[in-house]
């Protein structure tokens, strides 16, 4: 029989970093900007959180539990956001190539992550043998203390920290900006064609900054969340793989539509685990095309959603296009 | 009425064309400025002082004649792929698949050493070998560029995706061939018998493989300066439209370039396999897919170029891995490196092809 009521949290648990990774990328994708730096990002928004708590709690004597969370979410939100705003310099001001530009800030955002993920302690001159921030983690993880009572119900639906539900609300109020606000409207007129955006007097600079920069910060915590709950705060280097090119691959797969991502990170996140509760005996290799099923469904969403060509399916038009007024 | 108008501090317009010399002076300045920054930054690191530091990166590089050809060998497998990719972007194609086409060709050759080796002439095996990497190489760029000519799907994001599922394939056949049962990986193949191996040439082990990327360097040249072929990416790239209008095939274009930028990636992967590292790991591309996107874009798309630009990231790859030996710190120290050159010449690509005109300048000309 197949243990749903394992699978499913755990599914779930793998969700979140690309729920939060997709609502951030979907937002900035709005705005026109194929951010592909959304690893870096990732990694850059997990290690500014580690950053942040490491020196807490080597200088904290009591740990205040407001304090043990916010001083890591605000060093990540911080640290993510930087490399946002590199980003909008970058394109946006510099008018640099989008992709070119991802990729190096993909290169330097992993690097970053790995370098102090596995040189802060030395650095830092401190005494510890590695990074494990059990302590702050365990505020991240606290879920509703009556959850554990609830049976199968709890845990499924209870036994998550706050960050978890956090991306849920976060991708719901995006969905809602995107389609039923007027600053959402602009954005997708800014994403679909800047130089009409422009002529009806939108700010399109404003604009593009704004989602790329929000957006960054939303993915950053989706590293925050992996290194703080799921892997109960220990950095390994290179742990969270290829976590954020799967969040890219769940913006297409939910065709731009945030609220469709709280469903389908779950699904991702399942089919990410699906290789360790499918029965396959001694035939260890089978388990590696398990793993590819993410990236088979994307590649099928992307080939259909070409194919049957509907105008609502399809990226925004002016996606990965740079803007300059002056040429057109 | 009020008839005085808003002046813009500056505004910003597009400069005619720059001299070469003065749009690689701009580069250049660029570049100086980066290799202080990345000095200031290993200075704040370790605490060296920044002469030091240089020092360590030379030597890190060029410190011993087996560091050296380690470092012509990276350089040459970086600058194949790097020629790769090219082609494709002239045509404003996305290909940031080079990381999935370099492992199926590098699959693709594992299997015929370990399947073939030993049964036929050492020669005959090579051929195949090549045949085969080439042929795999040029399927896993072909199948986007299929979907891209024909229903224009994303190739950015479809070839970005057909690099995790080489990834898993190759993982998939490291499992069925590990040698020895549950270790979970091949080891190095064929290691008494050596079948497969690419031979030594000049009592180098690595001069082959910086031989094929001279010869695939000058040849991606004229392939692209002086053929009809090269004429006609060109065109595509510039615009789809003027294409069809004067005739050219847009979608067999699209599917022919492709097909021989993933075949060259799979001649990359071959190099890597039977020329260096004689094993198949899934980390054995070492994610040159992605940096080979930027050295081509740094380079201009100008296959000479590239040898420079690639050269230029390995040598600070090979010298930060160096400082961050010496210092007990973590290899990842050349990431940041590379991020902050490519950041500041990317960023001076602005002030190449624009001009920024202060307000008093505009002021003058009434």
């Amino acid at each position: 029989m197949f243990d749903f009521v394992s699978f499913i949290p755990r599914a779930i648990v793998q969700g979140i970093p690309l729920l939060l990774g997709s609502t951030g990328e979907t937002l900035t994708e709005k705005s026109g900007n194929l951010n592909l730096g959304i690893p870096g990002i990732m990694y850059v928004g997990a290690i500014s959180g580690v950053i942040g708590a490491f020196f807490y709690e080597q200088s904290a004597v009591e740990m205040n539990g407001f304090l043990a969370v916010s001083i890591p979410l605000l060093c990540s939100l911080l640290g993510s956001g930087l490399m946002g705003l590199l980003y909008c310099f970058l394109t946006v001001t510099l008018r640099a190539n989008q992709n070119v530009t991802g990729l190096a800030l993909t290169t330097f955002g992993v690097g970053f992550g790995n370098f102090f993920g596995g040189s802060l302690i030395k650095l830092a001159g401190s005494e510890v043998p590695a990074i494990v921030l059990s302590a702050t983690s365990s505020y991240f993880c606290a879920s509703l203390p009556f959850a554990g009572k609830l049976g199968w119900f709890g845990s499924i639906f209870l036994s998550y920290g706050f960050l978890a539900y956090l991306a849920v609300v976060i991708s719901l109020a995006a969905a809602y900006f995107l389609r039923h606000t007027r600053a959402g409207l602009h954005l997708r007129a800014v994403g679909e064609s800047p130089a009409t955006a422009d002529a009806a007097g939108i700010n399109v600079v404003r604009y593009k900054y704004g989602a790329t920069v929000i957006g960054s910060m939303i993915a950053g915590l989706g590293g925050l969340y992996y290194i703080m709950d799921y892997t109960s705060g220990i950095w390994s280097s290179d742990a969270f793989g290829d976590r954020g090119w799967l969040a890219i691959a769940l913006v297409i797969f939910t065709i731009w539509r945030p609220d469709v991502g709280v469903a389908a990170s779950f699904l991702f996140g399942g089919l990410y685990i699906l290789h360790m509760y499918i029965p396959s005996g001694m035939n260890l290799a089978i388990k590696e095309i398990y793993k590819m099923l993410p990236y088979v469904v994307t590649i099928a969403v992307l080939i259909i959603s070409s194919m049957r060509n509907k105008r609502e399916n399809q990226p925004p038009a002016g996606l990965g296009l740079p803007y300059f007024r002056e040429e057109r | 009425m009020n008839n005085k108008t808003h002046t813009p501090l500056f505004h910003i317009s597009k400069r005619g064309a720059l001299p070469w010399y003065a749009a690689w002076a701009i580069r250049g300045g660029a570049l100086i400025l980066a290799l202080l920054l990345c000095a200031l930054v290993t200075t704040l690191v370790t605490g060296q002082n920044p002469i030091d530091v240089y020092i360590t990166i030379f030597k890190g590089s060029f410190g011993s004649s087996r560091r050296a050809w380690v470092l012509f060998q990276n350089i040459a497998i970086l600058l194949c792929v790097s020629l790769a990719v090219t082609p494709a972007f002239k045509m404003r194609f996305w290909n940031i698949g080079g990381e999935g086409q370099m492992l199926a060709g590098g699959l693709a050759t594992a299997a015929c050493m370990i399947l073939l080796g030993g049964k036929l002439p050492g020669w005959l095996l090579i051929v195949i070998m090549v045949a085969a990497s080439i042929l795999a190489g040029a399927v896993w760029g072909g199948i986007p560029a299929v979907f891209k000519a024909r229903w224009n799907t994303n190739e950015t994001l479809f070839t970005l995706m057909m690099n995790y599922i080489a990834t898993q394939l190759v993982a998939f056949f490291i499992i069925v061939w590990e040698v020895p049962k549950g270790a979970g990986q091949i080891g190095i193949i064929n290691q008494s018998s050596e079948a497969g191996w690419l031979p030594v040439i000049g009592g180098q082990k690595y001069l082959l493989n910086i031989t094929v990327a001279a010869v695939v360097c000058v040849a991606m040249h004229i392939y692209l300066s002086y053929t009809k072929h090269g004429y006609e990416i060109s065109v595509v790239g510039e615009s789809e439209n003027t294409a069809r209008y004067v005739g050219i095939k847009v979608e067999r274009v699209i599917v022919r370039t492709m097909l021989l930028s993933g075949a060259v990636c799979g001649i990359a992967g071959m190099l890597l396999v039977a020329g260096t590292e004689h094993t198949l790991t899934t980390t054995i591309t070492s994610g040159r897919g992605f940096t080979a996107v930027m050295v081509s874009w740094l380079a201009k798309f100008n296959p000479f170029m590239m040898i420079f630009t690639s050269f230029l990231i390995v040598f600070m790859e090979r010298g930060a891995g160096q400082i961050a030996t010496d210092y007990g710190l973590s290899q990842s120290f050349a990431d940041i490196l590379t991020g902050i050159i490519l950041f500041c010449i990317i960023g001076s690509e602005f002030f190449i092809t624009y001009q920024i005109n202060f307000r008093h300048g505009a002021a003058k000309e009434d």
